[in-house]
């Protein structure tokens, strides 16, 4: 399993990409694998206020849905529409095609709180 | 006792595998305190024969469509139902199957209810019917409940020409969701009003809920309900208690309804004096993952063969607990199929013939009992097999000496509709003979000389 | 050893609109008798677009080429646990269609239909019994609408004292209804964690006076008894809550001990498992709910009461939570237990108890140290196995699959959540030694395969009518109805 160092991670199994006050999200590898072939995400819509450790979106596979949580605050600036048609790509390409939603952050510090990929290895190696 | 292979032997051994020495002993974590120290109080064991004659003991004073001449209907219909039907769903590898958890040991009910999706999607004009709810009410309820999840709205207009059980039911499941419940008036034609509609609509009404035909067996103007709600940005919810109508009428989802919620109760189901019947429920395509309920979609197997699976189960309790679209964990499976092999047996040309039958025996009843002196037609809409009568003198009065007659002539108003007291909802079915109607008018002249 | 399973000539058979043929019948109807009737033109329709045309003879085979590929209690053993598969007696099925109990209409005034009331309110009286409650409603058409019921009772009856409790206490190991019942009555869930069975100091922990009502299901979903539930139903009312009992399991506790005397207050039955009436490939039940003589004016509208020697039902009743049916629920579920009890009487359901226990623990017996058994406490009607020491990389899943290969129907699976990889095995009371003992065989050579040639798991079922289906593509792009022009 990959945990790219250049991201940032949250204890719900979130990845964070930061790009000055825009993050990009996605779900890590390690959730992709707990909850197997993904076969639908609701995400959204472009331009959506969201709040950092509120549900923003939905993702199921066959026998388990997971809420997708914000891991910052700020207004949806896009979404991966791909993911509609082909949720698998979440399982296939976890940190790049399957991206999720780009978060215009209201306060790039939020991003400062996040788990660095280390810290994110230690929380799994716990619960698993 | 026959339903239980044990002998005393079998017992003995068994205890000594387990390593407990008497049964008294399995049961050492009920804590002395909350067993039961007497033997159950109940009626002593009866044998086959006994049981029987005791059953049919109770069954004989019970009035049916063999006994009485029946016009009831309201919810629940006497049709023609074949032999093929009971025949068929008596197989036991149909009835005595579980949920079709294990697909691969479950195609027989896995497909049958494939198709009794599609054939509920032909007949109401929808997109994707699931696997069956309760019965019609509660189906109505859970329509009425999934739209307030698509709007996000709290305001239910539920017009009072829907039948009262319906709207009970709804009621009941909408006690402590926060919503708001609001009854829209009758018109002088049994339809709904259309004004009074207009008028309580606005921008915070999730749905506007109307039956199809409705309570009083009048056809509502389906269309207009749908273009008025939808003007509102709410849902239009038809509710078909009576679905051999749909063999003639336009269907709910050619006129626009976006959830139609109905009964399959008149194919091929027992009256059973109320159930087992079988909810239907059908939606449009956009709106599926806020479908409650079962569904069973086409795939292949390892081998390429197409087989049927339950999918998008997501939306179900036992994966989404407190956020499931429903707390349903069941269907009607067996009352499924019974509707599945009517519709398969009764096919295009049937069901539209047996509707013609039913419009024709009523509108022959309706012009002859209105006929009748002391007897008035209430409502003078487009109606199919159900129609309502007001008598000038005390309804009950008129129905108990019809019963003495032989008649069971229909369910009196008046506990459900004020305004309607000394009027009876009378139904005709194609098991109704000419000279069942014209000896029911002959008691009803009889009565009124 | 023999294996059960075997494949037969196993017929393939299309969908009826694969069938369909312009101008084939399977019905005959009688001539009209009366001039015929036209519609408006405005609201007729044109035919049923792909509504299907077959003969009597097409649908007959048809269906019985279906029936052939499932799997009934009829066909063999069948260890769904929390289910309660047990044997569907036949006189039941004849009782049910007796013509003066299936054909009478709902709306039949009471007077003309006492022996339907008769028997409502006789069931009613054996439910009550059975399970030491004040009084049964028959209405609710399965296991959750009965739950519904029951949380809309309790809901009621604190309202009424003008309470607003708004949080419902829910053990981990509770079946997912039991969460979207208490949403649905407009409550919000907090679950809590149980070590087997549950812990006084762990309700107690959560049990605050915003906390309506503690939903439990007792044996639990680990068929264990909940050892605690006198002292725990006891905290619950001393803080002003109620207690709602599941009743799923209440086949293992039959003139042993009644849900009604432990202190809970409200509990649902499952006729369709307790009471022997036929599952019908998932439905129809029907899922009575008794509660406590302070609960019985929330019952939903109808019940029926006995005045004399006259049967009525109870109306007029404001306090009622309403109806959950439009009619009287599913009276020929009823009929089908109301038969059941009279063939068993009292005595005959403890033995039935008995027997489901006896059952369940000699399955246990055989396959301790086959399979992991996480929880060691007593088991009362159903045992729960894990595949934590299964091996050759096979799961839970894998056993299941292999089950039907050797003729079973597999045991209720990754359930309750709380055991990874759980195998649930309810054999109910009406097997007998040499079934137990053949399917125990059976999992002692899965094992064994598991170890020597796992691949025989993973591969299967080979025998069944088809292998392993592809629920992702199922799921990713639902394919919810046939069409014509796909």
């Amino acid at each position: 399993m990959e945990f790219p160092e250049e991201l940032k991670y949250t204890e719900e199994h979130e990845w964070v990409m930061v790009e000055e006050d825009l993050a990009v999200v996605g779900i890590t590898d390690f959730a992709q694998d707990a909850l197997g072939d993904v076969v639908f995400v609701e995400l959204p819509e472009v331009g959506t206020v969201i709040e950092a450790g509120k549900a923003f979106g939905v993702v199921e596979s066959v026998k388990a849905v997971s809420d997708i949580y914000a891991p910052v605050s700020g207004t949806v600036e896009e979404i991966n529409d791909d993911l509609v048609e082909a949720p698998e790509i979440i399982n296939t390409s976890p940190y790049e095609d399957g991206w999720m939603i780009k978060i215009r952050m209201a306060d790039a510090a939020d991003a400062d709180d996040l788990m660095d990929a280390e810290a994110y290895q230690a929380l799994i190696a716990e619960e698993s | 006792m026959r339903y239980i292979p044990h002998t005393a032997g079998d017992v003995t051994q068994m205890l000594e595998r387990i390593g407990v020495k008497t049964l008294e002993e399995l049961f050492v974590e009920v804590p002395e305190s909350v067993r039961l120290k007497r033997p159950l109080d109940l009626p002593e064991p009866l044998s086959e024969t006994e049981l029987l004659r005791e059953l049919k003991s109770l069954a004989i004073k019970n009035a049916t469509p063999g006994t009485h001449k029946s016009f009831l209907g309201g919810g629940a219909y006497h049709h023609f139902s074949p032999t093929v039907i009971d025949l068929l769903v008596s197989r036991s590898e149909f009835y005595t199957a579980y949920t079709p958890y294990q697909p691969e040991i479950s195609q027989g009910t896995l497909q049958a209810i494939f198709e009794f999706q599609t054939l509920i999607c032909q007949l109401t004009g929808m997109d994707v019917a699931n696997a069956s709810m309760y019965d019609g009410a509660s189906a109505c309820a859970e329509a009425v409940l999934m739209a307030v999840r698509l709007t996000r709205r709290k305001r239910v207009l539920l017009t009072r020409a829907l039948n009262p059980r319906y709207r009970a039911v709804v009621a009941t499941y909408c006690s402590y969701v926060g919503l708001e419940l609001v009854d829209v008036a009758v018109a002088d034609d049994g339809r709904t009003d259309l004004k009074d509609l207009a008028a309580k609509l606005d921008a915070t009404t999730a749905a506007v809920v109307a039956g199809y035909p409705n309570y009083f067996g009048v056809i509502e103007d389906v269309a207009t309900l749908a273009e008025q709600a939808h003007s509102a940005g709410a849902k239009l919810i038809t509710a078909v208690a009576e679905p051999v109508a749909l063999g003639l009428l336009k269907s709910p989802g050619e006129l626009g309804a976006d959830i139609v919620a109905g009964d399959g109760q008149s194919f091929g189901l027992p009256l059973a004096f109320g159930g087992p019947y079988v909810g239907f429920f059908a939606v449009r395509q956009k709106d599926v993952r806020a479908m409650p309920g079962r569904l069973v979609g086409e795939t292949t197997d390892l081998d390429g063969q197409r087989g049927f699976v339950l999918t998008l189960s997501t939306r179900e309790q036992h994966i989404r607990r407190e956020k499931a679209t429903s707390n349903i964990c069941s269907n009607q499976g067996l009352c499924a199929l019974v509707t599945t092999i009517f519709m398969s047996l009764l096919g295009k040309q049937g069901l539209r013939e047996m509707a013609e039958q039913n419009l024709a025996k009523a509108a022959y009843a309706r012009q002859k009992l209105s006929a009748v002196k002391g007897f008035s037609l209430v409502f003078d809409g487009p109606a199919f097999n159900e129609f309502v009568m007001r008598s000038e003198t005390p309804v009950e009065e008129v129905l108990t000496r019809l019963e003495a007659a032989g008649f069971l002539a229909g369910i009196p108003l008046g506990g459900d509709y004020p305004e309607l007291a000394n009027c009876f909802l009378v139904c005709v079915t194609e098991q109704n003979r000419r000279e069942e109607i014209d000896a029911l008018v002959a008691a009803l002249q009889g009565g009124a000389q | 050893m023999t294996m059960l399973g075997a494949s037969g000539l196993v017929l393939n058979e299309k969908l009826l609109f694969e069938h369909s043929q312009p101008g084939r019948k399977g019905y005959s109807l009688p001539k009209l008798d009366v001039p015929a009737a036209k519609l408006p033109a405005d609201l007729s329709r044109e035919e049923i677009s792909g509504f299907p045309e077959l003969s009597e003879v097409d649908v007959v085979r048809h269906f019985t080429r279906l029936s052939t590929w499932n799997y009934g209690v009829d066909s063999g053993f069948y260890p769904l646990g929390s289910c309660t598969m047990k044997y569907n007696p036949k006189v039941n099925e004849a009782a049910a269609r007796l013509p003066g109990l299936a054909d009478v209409h709902p709306a039949t005034p009471p007077h003309l239909a006492q022996g339907m009331l008769e028997l409502m309110y006789r069931l009613q009286v054996a439910l009550a019994e059975v399970s030491g409650f004040a009084k049964v409603t028959l209405q609710p058409a399965a296991g959750a609408q009965g739950e519904l019921t029951g949380m809309l009772v309790i809901r009621s009856w604190h309202e009424a004292r003008g309470s607003k409790r708004s949080k419902v206490l829910i053990p981990d190991t509770a079946h997912g209804t039991n969460p979207a019942t208490a949403t649905l009555a407009g409550y919000d869930v907090v679950p809590i964690a149980s070590e087997g069975v549950l812990t006084l100091e762990e309700v107690e922990a959560h049990m605050d006076d915003n906390v309506a009502a503690l939903m439990v299901t007792n044996p639990n979903t680990l068929g264990l008894f909940e050892t605690n539930i006198e002292a725990i139903c006891k905290l619950v009312h001393d803080r002003g809550g109620l207690v709602y009992c599941d009743g799923a399991n209440l086949n293992a506790l039959m003139g042993i001990a009644r849900p009604g005397d432990m202190g809970i207050d409200v509990m649902h039955f499952n006729l369709h498992k307790t009471f022997s009436t036929p599952h019908g490939g998932g439905g129809p039940g029907a899922g009575p709910v008794g509660v406590t003589e302070q609960l019985v004016p929330y019952l939903p509208a109808a019940g029926v009461e006995r005045d004399g020697d006259q049967y009525r039902f109870v109306t007029g009743n404001t306090e009622s939570i309403g109806r959950l049916m439009a009619f009287h629920g599913n009276v020929g579920i009823m009929v089908r237990a109301f038969a059941y009890a009279s063939t068993l009487g009292g005595a005959g359901l403890k033995h039935a108890s008995q027997m489901a226990v006896l059952n369940a623990n000699y399955v246990r017996a055989r396959l301790e140290g086959v399979y992991d058994l996480p929880y060691k406490r007593r088991s009362l009607h159903e045992v729960i196995f894990s595949d934590k020491d299964l091996a050759g990389g096979c799961h839970t899943l894998d056993v299941a699959k292999r089950l039907i290969d050797y003729g079973y129907h597999p045991p209720t699976i990754y359930f309750p959540l709380v055991v990874k990889g759980a195998i649930m095995i309810e054999p109910t009371e009406t097997e007998s030694q040499d079934v137990l003992d053949e399917f125990c065989d059976a999992m002692i050579a899965i094992a064994g395969e598991a170890r020597d040639n796992p691949e025989l798991l993973h591969q299967a079922p080979v025998r069944s009518k088809v292998r392993r289906l592809d629920e992702t593509t199922a799921a990713r792009k639902p394919k919810l109805r046939w069409e014509d022009n796909p």
